[in-house]
């Protein structure tokens, strides 16, 4: 703790003995801009304010015609925010704007959208009661006579979820597909609209790898199209697949503006973070490894799990003081497996042992008092409670624990909120803040502290570090490794295979609903797991367990 | 069709369901149940509650509330039979106005200053009753009778009761605007989720305004039925007119929270609601048994709760039911 308060004391210093040494970072922008009038795009000191508190301050963006640019930074750095004063969603304080050639005044998300600007956010920014040609088509609808053409519109959708290989029922709400149909819809829709520009605020985040295949097999055609493209993304590598150039920002600033063939890695993350850093030695996460004796003995089993099609036949077992992974590609039954160990959903067929005792939870309070906690996929619907502050967030999970016949222990609660706080980095300016004014990312942190703060024996992770940066990424997974050195059992699912592989004692391979292997930590390498992931059969079960 | 499928469709049809077996109920039990007399007056009378729940439908589907609505049907009916000696159409012109300008003031403290409806409509509830109040000095305006004014209440047209017209007319186009207008599914999107509404750069505000607007214009057109219907323009009337269109849009499967909901379902609401009244009474002509009003409501009571459960229950288990085209 110490030592990284240092490390980051050191990064602002060091960020300062710059900052004085050079013109300062808006100045060297409008250098730049005034070199290349070429842009589409390009915001000249952009200052926002938030109750007074600066969430961006200075802050400088260009993009050319045709061009894919990266826009990076950590949690909270104000990219959100830079992209939603763009769009009219927020007012800026200061600075200007210029697209197309002309000064650029919008009030409203409508009127960018009119102007040419076409916006995937962060979140997912749908309406999840509402078909999904509505989703794809509200705002320009096609008519006939005046009146809306639905047939019309149901067939663009479907022509334009097409282009992203999605095979779904239009007509059907969209709250009954997952989050990465429910992502391709979104981002459909923004292409839909034939912009000049398109922001993609972290579309990948809930994107397996063939999804992103895609996804930027549809932003190459779009740069030939002249079309320029706005990405946002934590996860670095990527960048180097599509985007041309690359724009980091932290702390409210654009600190560095570069082509995405000069710049390594490492040079990003510096950027990021304002300090210099070394590589992890073989290690692209933070999981270094662990102490194989500090495993227990089986804390959950489970045996032949099905629901419905999407789960047929899984099979697993946790021990306390194991990480155990879910690898599997999307719609393998990941996250519908961790559902039925949580009692959110009933199964037709199996059951589990949970520390000894035939396990058969109704509902999920049955499985918390149990002592297990379930950090949900998609934090918006199932997860944050928007308008309640970080504090209350995190005590959600926890209060009939602290609340002594009925009475709830402030200074507990305090106490529990401030560790957490600070453990995971949450960037907030308190615990009182709404969750809803917090970046994606930290949003993430509050839902994953809610319930580490359960002190769980069990502790459901489904996609743990999903839009979270690279440096508190890290952190956290360190985190979770502590957790389960003083013996917590983890199910990890994610869809980051690094993650997995380099995270978990041992991994289960899911494919199409069925538990197809099963892989200690040495024998998960990223070609057997992927070779599973992909071809893995039933019988396979038995060679890899014996 | 699967087996989901076909509950989430009785789920949303529940209520139509409902209202056969109730016409059904009816027609077995009483002997005029089905006569013209009983019909027609049974829809010139629900009309006016017809036209209030439209509005309130639309209302509730963006997630908002309308509590004004019975006051503002009172002063639409004081102020149209105020208006009546000038002539039918200048007192059905009045009425209606009355009501727009109660909706644009309720339009105004929901989407400008960003007042929850609920409190809003509140406030415009006791203000327009208020007015009405005052306006009538306290007691019932009596409508022109030379005008022509009362045949919008009393007249037939084609052997149909023209509020029955009106109201038909105003579930058409209602109907038409929800499922074939960008702005009717903008108000199902804004009910389901106004932010995203907004960042998908939909006209969010104005779509409220709007329904806001069209609730208080079809207030005070129940209004000026109200008055030609009854002869007189009636400042008391109304309460407890929001209740029943708030029932009997839920009734209808609409969901208050809002983003989802159904023009026909509500309409079928309306009719469930009105014919069940229509039962009671003939159920006390029949001598059996005497039901006090007090027991009417009761009874009303009883039976909505198990439309709405039993709706509850069937939605629950398939998914939740949305109509598209
Ligand atoms: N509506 C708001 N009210 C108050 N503060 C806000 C609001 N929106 C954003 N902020 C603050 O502004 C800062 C920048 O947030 P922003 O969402 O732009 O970050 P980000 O770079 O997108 O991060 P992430 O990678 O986590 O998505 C954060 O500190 C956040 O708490
Ligand atoms: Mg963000």
């Amino acid at each position: 703790m110490i030592l990284r308060l240092a490390s980051a004391l050191i990064g602002r210093w060091l960020f300062f003995g710059i900052s004085i040494a050079m013109p300062e970072p808006s100045d060297a922008f409008r250098i730049g801009f005034a070199m290349n009038t070429d842009n589409l795009l390009s915001m000249t000191a952009i200052d926002k304010r938030f109750a007074g508190i600066p969430a961006l301050s200075g802050a400088s963006f260009a993009v050319g015609r045709g061009e894919v640019h990266a826009l990076i930074g950590q949690n909270g750095a104000g990219k959100s925010t830079l992209i939603k004063v763009l769009t009219g969603y927020y007012k800026r304080d200061a600075g200007e704007v210029v697209f197309d050639g002309k000064p650029f005044e919008v009030s409203s998300p409508q009127q960018a959208q009119a102007s040419g600007i076409s916006t995937i956010y962060q979140e997912i920014n749908l309406v999840p009661y509402r078909s999904i040609t509505e989703n794809i088509c509200l705002g320009r609808e096609a008519r006939r006579c005046g009146l809306l053409d639905w047939k019309r519109m149901h067939q663009e959708a479907e022509a334009l979820l097409q282009r992203f290989n999605v095979r779904a029922d239009v007509r059907r709400p969209l709250m009954e597909f997952n989050t990465a149909t429910q992502q391709m819809v979104a981002i459909a829709r923004a292409i839909g609209f034939s912009a000049k520009l398109v922001i993609m605020d972290e579309p990948t985040s809930s994107l397996d790898e063939r999804e992103v295949a895609v996804l930027f097999n549809v932003i190459r055609q779009l740069k030939q199209e002249g079309v320029s493209v706005v990405f946002v993304s934590h996860k670095l590598d990527e960048l180097y697949e599509v985007c041309d150039r690359v724009t980091i920002m932290r702390d409210g600033r654009t600190v560095k503006t570069a082509a995405m063939n000069e710049i390594d890695k490492i040079g990003l993350v510096s950027a990021m973070l304002g300090r210099a850093i070394e590589r992890a030695e073989g290690h692209a996460t933070a999981f270094s490894d662990r102490d194989e004796k500090k495993i227990g003995k089986v804390l959950l089993s489970a045996e032949n799990l099905a629901i419905n099609q999407i789960v047929q036949d899984v099979s697993f077992n946790v021990r306390s003081g194991e990480i155990a992974g879910f690898a599997g590609l999307l719609g393998a039954g990941r996250t519908e497996t961790a559902r039925l160990v949580f009692g959110i959903d009933r199964p037709h067929a199996g059951s589990m042992i949970f520390n000894g005792q035939t396990f058969d939870p109704h509902k999920p309070s049955d499985a918390i008092a149990a002592g297990m906690g379930f950090c949900t996929e998609d934090r918006k619907s199932e997860g944050i409670v928007p308008d309640m502050s970080v504090a209350e967030n995190m005590m959600l999970a926890l209060m009939p624990k602290l609340s002594k016949s009925g009475v709830i222990d402030e200074k507990a609660q305090r106490d529990i909120v401030e560790r957490f706080i600070r453990q995971l980095g949450i960037k907030c300016s308190g615990s009182d803040q709404k969750v809803r004014e917090l970046s994606g990312g930290n949003q993430q942190k509050v839902l994953l502290g809610r319930w580490l703060a359960m002190n769980p024996r069990l502790l459901i992770l489904d996609e743990p570090t999903r839009g979270i940066d690279v440096g508190a990424k890290a952190e956290i997974q360190a985190l979770i490794k502590t957790l389960a050195d003083q013996g917590l059992a983890v199910l990890m699912i994610s869809s980051e295979l690094e993650e997995v592989i380099e995270g978990a004692d041992r991994v289960f391979v899911l494919r199409e609903g069925i538990s197809v292997a099963e892989f200690d930590r040495d024998e998960a390498t990223e070609d057997a797991v992927m070779s599973a992931m992909a071809h893995g059969s039933a019988p396979t079960v038995a060679e890899a367990a014996p | 069709m699967t087996r989901p499928r076909l509950i989430s469709l009785l789920g949303s049809y529940g209520v139509v369901l409902a209202l056969l077996l109730l016409i059904l109920f009816g027609w077995a039990r009483y002997d005029y149940f089905l006569g013209l007399f009983n019909i027609t007056s049974v829809l010139r009378y629900n009309s006016m509650f017809a036209l209030v729940a439209l509005g309130m439908c639309f209302v509730i589907m963006t997630g908002g509330i309308d509590l004004s609505v019975g006051s503002t049907a009172a002063l639409g009916s004081v102020v149209a039979a105020l208006a009546s000696p000038q002539g039918a159409w200048i007192g059905l012109g009045a009425g209606v106005g009355a009501g727009l300008c109660v909706g644009l003031i309720n339009a105004i403290l929901v989407t400008r200053l960003k007042i929850m409806p609920f409190v809003a409509t509140l406030a415009m509830m006791l203000a327009a009753s208020g007015t009405a109040l005052l306006l009538a000095d306290n007691q019932s305006v009596s409508v022109s009778y030379e005008s022509g004014f009362t045949s919008i209440g009393q007249d037939n047209f084609i052997g149909f009761p023209i509020p029955a017209w009106i109201a038909i007319m105003a579930y058409v186009v209602g109907w038409v605007v929800l499922n074939f207008t960008s702005t009717g599914r903008g108000v199902l999107a804004v009910g389901g989720n106004e932010d995203a509404t907004r960042l998908m750069g939909l006209p969010a505000d104005r779509i409220k305004f709007l329904v806001y607007l069209a609730s208080g214009g079809l207030a005070g057109l129940a209004g000026v039925i109200l008055a030609s219907q009854f002869g007189a323009g009636q400042p008391i009337e109304g309460v407890g007119w929001e209740l029943f269109a708030i029932a009997a849009v839920v009734v209808g499967g609409t969901l208050l929270t809002g983003g989802v909901g159904s023009v026909g379902a509500t309409l079928a609401g309306v009719l469930l609601l009105g014919i069940l009244f229509n039962v009671l009474n003939f159920e006390n002509g029949k001598g059996w048994i005497s039901l006090s009003a007090y027991w009417q409501s009761v009874i009303r009571g009883l039976f909505l709760l198990v439309v709405v459960i039993l709706q509850a229950k069937l939605s629950s288990r398939g998914s939740v039911a949305v109509r598209d085209y």
